[in-house]
C-alpha cells in the first residue's frame, strides 16, 4: 500500500434543506447560505476564503460569484462538466491547497429546476450551437430515453433484468426513509405513497422509457450545498474531524467511434483515483454513487470494480446495498440519493457531502464505523457525451 | 396556429452543412481521414485519430444494425409528445458510424425493436432537406 497523502480535507459541509423554495429564492441565495453554513460548521469564516470553486451554471462567471459572496480569492474554478463538477472542483481543490496556492476552498451550488418547472428528463432538447447537436436534435431523445439506451444494451449484452435494476432504486428509498429531509422533500414534491419500496413496486410502476421505470428516474427538485476544503494545518483546528481526500480521478467519454455504453468514464476515473488513494473497491465502506437513474449505479458500480462487468445486475441482489449489511458491500447513497432525497439538476456536491457525514459518523442510515468512501459523480449524459468524477475519502 | 414539428437542424452551421447538404441527394454522409483512415463522426474540420485535416467525405450504404433503443413513453416536448410512444435508437452504419435517430415503420415498437436489428435509412422530407430515420430491412 503506498502512502496517503493527506494534503487537504473537508472541513465543513452544509445541505440546503429545502427542495422547493417555490421561486422565492434564487441559485445565487441558495449558494451564499449553503456557503456561509457550511463555513459556520468548518468553524471558519468568509475572510477565511481563498479558493472558490463553482460551475457557474446559468452563466454566473468566478467574478460574479466571487463579488456575490464578498470575497477576494486567489483560485478561482469554474469548471462546468455536468453534474460531476463537484468532483472535479474537489480534486482541483485538493492540487491548488497541495501546490501551497490556496488553504481554504470553498465549493458551492444552489439550483431551482424545481421551481423553474423544468423538464431536464422528459423535455426536448434544443438545436444547439454545437455540431453534436445539430445531427441527434431532431430524433428526439429525452435525457431519460439516453440512459434507457445503457440499460436496454446492458440487459441485451448480460443478461440484466429490471428486477436487478430495482434493487437500486430499492436500496436508496430505504436510506432516504430514515432521512427527514428526503422525506420532507418527497412530501413536497407530491410524491405518491412515501414508503419504503419493493422491487415489485419499481417494476410495477409507470415505464417512461423503455426499459426505465418512473421509480428508476431521479426526482427533479430545487436545492443547493456547500463544502469547504482546507490545508491540514488548518483542518486540524475545525470542528469537525477532518474528512481527508486520498484519491482522484477525471474522465470524459464520447459515442465516438462505436462506443460501449455499457460502460462509462469512470473505467478511466476509478483507477486513477483508488490507485492515488492506495486502497481498493472492495474496502468502501460507503459508495455515494450519482443515481440518476438506476442504470448509472449498476454501471459504475462495475466500472469501479466493486464488480466485474455484465456481472453488477446479479452483484446488487438482494438488499446487498443497504446500510445495515456491513461487510456486503458498500452502502449505497445513504442520503437517499437523487432517486429519493434531491436532484436539482448536478447533484454531484450532495455525494461528497453524504460521505462526509458518514465518515464524521453523522448520517441518519449510518453505517457503523465507516472509515473509507468513494463518491463518484457523472455528468452530462451517459449513454453519449459524458465526464467522470471520483473522489475517495477517508475518515480522521 | 401552426403544427409542432420536429426540432431541425440548423443546415447551414458549418461542421455539418455538408452532411445536410447531401440529404438533398438522399446520400448519408461521413467522413474519413485520408492520412490515417479513422472515420470522424459527427464531422469536423479536424482528424481526431491524427494531425491532419484530409478529411474526405463519402456516402454510406444507409443500412445499418441498432446498437441501441429505447421507447419513449413520456414527453413534453411539443412535437414528440404527440408521437409517443416513438423509438429512438443509436444506429451503427456499416461503414462505422454511429447516428441517433428514430426506428420508424413498425407495428409495435415493444416487440418488434431489437438490438442487433438490421435497419436502412428511410427519408423524411424537410423542403428539399431531408432526416435520416431508419425502417427494419
Amino acid at each position: 500500500m503506498s502512502v496517503q497523502q493527506r494534503d487537504a480535507a473537508i472541513v465543513g459541509i452544509h445541505e440546503f434543506p429545502s427542495r422547493d423554495v417555490e421561486g422565492e429564492l434564487s441559485p445565487l441565495h441558495i449558494k451564499a447560505e449553503s456557503a456561509s453554513k457550511a463555513l459556520a460548521d468548518a468553524g471558519l469564516t468568509w475572510s477565511d476564503v481563498d479558493g472558490i470553486y463553482d460551475a457557474g451554471e446559468g452563466g454566473a462567471s468566478g467574478l460574479t460569484i466571487a463579488e456575490y459572496f464578498g470575497l477576494s480569492p486567489t483560485v478561482i474554478d469554474t469548471t462546468n462538466v455536468g453534474g460531476s463538477s463537484y468532483q472535479f472542483h474537489a480534486a482541483h481543490a485538493r492540487r491548488a491547497i497541495a501546490a501551497g496556492k490556496a488553504r481554504v476552498a470553498l465549493l458551492t451550488y444552489g439550483s431551482t429546476a424545481h421551481s423553474n418547472v423544468a423538464r431536464i428528463g422528459t423535455g426536448g432538447r434544443g438545436t444547439g450551437a454545437y455540431p453534436a447537436d445539430n445531427l441527434e436534435s431532431f430524433a428526439g431523445l429525452t435525457l431519460i430515453a439516453n440512459y434507457a439506451m445503457c440499460a436496454r444494451r446492458h440487459m441485451f449484452e448480460f443478461g440484466t433484468t429490471s428486477e436487478q435494476l430495482a434493487e437500486i432504486s430499492v436500496a436508496t428509498r430505504c436510506h432516504a426513509m430514515r432521512n427527514p429531509d428526503a422525506i420532507r422533500a418527497m412530501e413536497d414534491l407530491e410524491f405518491l405513497d412515501i414508503r419504503e419500496t419493493t422491487v415489485d413496486d419499481v417494476v410495477n410502476s409507470r415505464m417512461i422509457a423503455d426499459p426505465l421505470h418512473l421509480l428508476e428516474c431521479c426526482m427533479i427538485s430545487d436545492g443547493g450545498g456547500a463544502v469547504v476544503i482546507a490545508a491540514p494545518d488548518v483542518a486540524r483546528n475545525c470542528r469537525h474531524k477532518p474528512v481527508w481526500i486520498l484519491g482522484t480521478g477525471e474522465a470524459t467519454k464520447y459515442p465516438e467511434g462505436g462506443a460501449d455504453i455499457t460502460s462509462s468514464a469512470a473505467v478511466q476515473s476509478g483507477p486513477i483515483g483508488f490507485g492515488e488513494a492506495g486502497v481498493r473497491p472492495d474496502e468502501m465502506d460507503i459508495a455515494m454513487i450519482y443515481d440518476s437513474f438506476s442504470i448509472t449505479v449498476l454501471t459504475i458500480l462495475e466500472d469501479l470494480g466493486f464488480c466485474p462487468k455484465g456481472e453488477g445486475g446479479h452483484w446488487v441482489e438482494g438488499g446487498r446495498l443497504r446500510f445495515d449489511r456491513p461487510g456486503e458491500g458498500p452502502a449505497l447513497n445513504t442520503d437517499g440519493g437523487g432517486l429519493s432525497s434531491n436532484h436539482p439538476g448536478m447533484r454531484g456536491i450532495f455525494l461528497l457531502i453524504e460521505a462526509a457525514r458518514q465518515l464524521r459518523g453523522e448520517s441518519t442510515a449510518q453505517v457503523e464505523g465507516a472509515k473509507l468512501a468513494v463518491a463518484h459523480g457523472n455528468g452530462g449524459m451517459l449513454g453519449s457525451r459524458h465526464s467522470a468524477g471520483t473522489v475517495v475519502l477517508g475518515g480522521d | 396556429m401552426t403544427e409542432p414539428t420536429r426540432p431541425l437542424p440548423n443546415f447551414e452551421e458549418s461542421d455539418t452543412a455538408p452532411f445536410w447538404e447531401g440529404t438533398i441527394d438522399r446520400q448519408l454522409r461521413f467522413q474519413r481521414c485520408n492520412d490515417c483512415d479513422t472515420v470522424i463522426f459527427h464531422p469536423r474540420r479536424h482528424c481526431v485519430g491524427c494531425l491532419g485535416r484530409d478529411l474526405i467525405w463519402h456516402d454510406a450504404s444507409g443500412q445499418g444494425t441498432v446498437y441501441s433503443y429505447s421507447i419513449v413513453r413520456q414527453s413534453y416536448h411539443p412535437f414528440f409528445r404527440q408521437h409517443v410512444p416513438y423509438v429512438v435508437a443509436w444506429v451503427d452504419l456499416d461503414e462505422g458510424p454511429r447516428l441517433l435517430s428514430n426506428v420508424v415503420g413498425i407495428e409495435d415498437p415493444s416487440s418488434d425493436v431489437h438490438c442487433g436489428m438490421a435497419v436502412r435509412v428511410e427519408w423524411e422530407p424537410h423542403g428539399d432537406y431531408a432526416i435520416p430515420l431508419f425502417r427494419p430491412l
